[in-house]
């Protein structure tokens, strides 16, 4: 039996709330899907499961706030019997207390046998998804009768009445919850990195200029915004320099092959999240620009992947929108470095003696001295500026 | 697409703008002021804006002259001018 646990969802994370189970006991669930919804302090993350299996039960209830780290379903691996590694009586131990918020806990959840489930219409189905219903917990009004649209509408109701002050914390208090977060996070950073900071001015005409030409030929919705061919660069150059991509872990560093590229997204109202395009340095600029639409929609709407929110293996910050020239990133944790960018404007710039307008971008590098030194960091920011004057090179 | 007037084209801006920016009231926005400051919206949210502007009112509008419509006023002036030539 293997045991599907609260994921750590970053490094400012302790613990997470269950807000909703996407799968059910006797389910086939494939590596990559989504099984769970559970709120963080950066709001609710869709949470996936990394092995192929049949879920053999779910041990923690929506509702109960559990530390990272702890048992939330079983799973029964392809071909493993029934019950193999779990005797049906008595059941297994309940966990540990948790250490945060008992009373928020609920009871372990090991329905000895699942009653028999009630049959739910598709309409009803699609109704409970959308109020953020939990469609298993909604009973038809007649016994033995189809769940209706009717009954999920009167299930919000009731939730609505009675869970009021316990359902979704309030903004200002999800935005208390979200300062606490970046500060556990950033505090942490500054305590334990050793950070060393470089910049470098690049002229960026050719990219700018090609990205011109080439928005010109496209449709409006199929336009790339000035960040995407940046994105490519800055990932494909942390091929060269591998040691600005990976994690600090147990006291070394583990490089990472893939450029899992965090992007710092500001949320209105305030807060950041900073959650990864996977592969960005293998990814098309078209595939890009559609990652990264599809991210600030979710962020924006609230649903996050639990993959996005805990393994980028390096951050990109881009504060050049709000006229910053240069940005000297915080790394997060357990990442060892942070590419910022600055605004794109027109400067005199001196090249073969002679003087002439051109685009230019302040790059800036936050790197970890323990796993870098300036050195490197700064041949990381030469081979950025030097792709950046390829743009074909960016495809 | 056929002209229309001002108040027309200012209320399909603001009904594009009340989706991407729901908590902002489009009637307290200063019109000669940019609209990306006082709606605290970014190049991502500013290309959507373009492109419901092009879907509502079907008039193609070329990066070039974004900056044609970074105010209200810009804005309701370039469109105007737009869907009477197209």
């Amino acid at each position: 039996m293997r045991e599907f646990r609260m994921p750590s969802l970053g490094a400012d994370m302790d613990a997470g709330t269950l807000v909703q189970w996407m799968v059910k006991p006797g389910d086939t669930v494939k590596r990559g899907q989504v099984v769970a919804v559970v709120e963080t302090q950066k709001g609710a993350i869709e949470v996936e499961i990394w092995e192929d299996g049949m879920l053999d039960r779910l041990v923690v209830e929506p509702g109960a706030k559990v530390p990272v780290g702890e048992v939330l379903a079983l799973l029964r691996a392809d071909g493993e019997p029934a019950g193999a590694a779990a005797p049906a009586a008595p059941p297994v131990a309940p966990p540990p207390p948790p250490a945060i918020a008992p009373a928020a806990r609920a009871a372990p959840a090991v329905p000895a046998a699942p009653a028999a489930r009630a049959r739910i219409s598709p309409a009803a189905r699609k109704l409970a998804d959308e109020l953020g219903v939990d469609i298993e917990s909604v009973r038809p009004a007649e016994p033995g009768g189809v769940v209706s649209r009717e009954d999920v509408e009167r299930a919000a109701a009731a939730r609505k009445g009675a869970e009021a002050p316990a359902g979704k914390p309030a903004a200002a208090d999800w935005h208390a919850q979200m300062r606490k977060a970046i500060a556990a996070a950033m505090s942490r950073s500054k305590r334990e990195i050793p950070h060393y900071y470089l910049a470098t001015d690049i002229d960026v005409t050719p990219v700018m200029d090609w990205l011109a030409a080439e928005n010109l030929r496209r449709a409006v919705a199929e336009r790339l915004l000035p960040v995407v061919p940046l994105m490519k660069a800055v990932a494909l150059t942390l091929r060269e320099v591998p040691e600005l991509n990976g994690v600090w872990e147990n006291g070394a560093f583990r490089p990472s092959r893939p450029v899992h590229l965090g992007m710092a997204i500001a949320l209105r109202g305030g807060g950041l999240v900073a959650p990864a395009i996977h592969d960005a340095d293998s990814k098309g600029l078209d595939q890009l620009m559609a990652d990264l639409r599809d991210l600030i929609m979710r962020v924006r709407g609230g649903r996050l992947r639990s993959s996005e929110m805990s393994d980028p293996t390096v951050t990109l910050t881009n504060l050049g929108e709000q006229g910053v020239e240069g940005v000297f990133g915080v790394i997060y944790p357990p990442q060892v470095a942070i590419v910022g960018l600055g605004k794109v404007v027109e400067r005199p710039w001196v090249a073969g003696g002679a003087v002439g307008v051109r685009k230019v971008m302040t790059a800036t590098l936050a790197a970890d001295h323990r796993v870098s030194d300036g050195h490197r960091g700064g041949l990381y920011l030469a081979a950025l500026g030097r792709l950046l004057q390829e743009p074909e090179k960016l495809r | 697409m056929s002209a229309r007037t001002p108040d027309e084209i200012r209320t399909v801006i603001f009904d594009v703008l009340g989706a991407i920016a729901p908590e902002t009231d489009p009637s307290t926005l200063v019109p000669g002021k940019p609209l990306r400051e006082q709606l605290d919206i970014d190049s991502f949210d500013f290309l959507n804006v373009i492109i419901r502007l092009h879907e509502k009112l079907g008039v193609d509008i070329p990066e070039a002259d974004y900056g044609e419509l970074l105010t209200l006023d810009g804005a309701v002036a370039y469109l105007a001018r737009r869907c009477a030539a197209d």
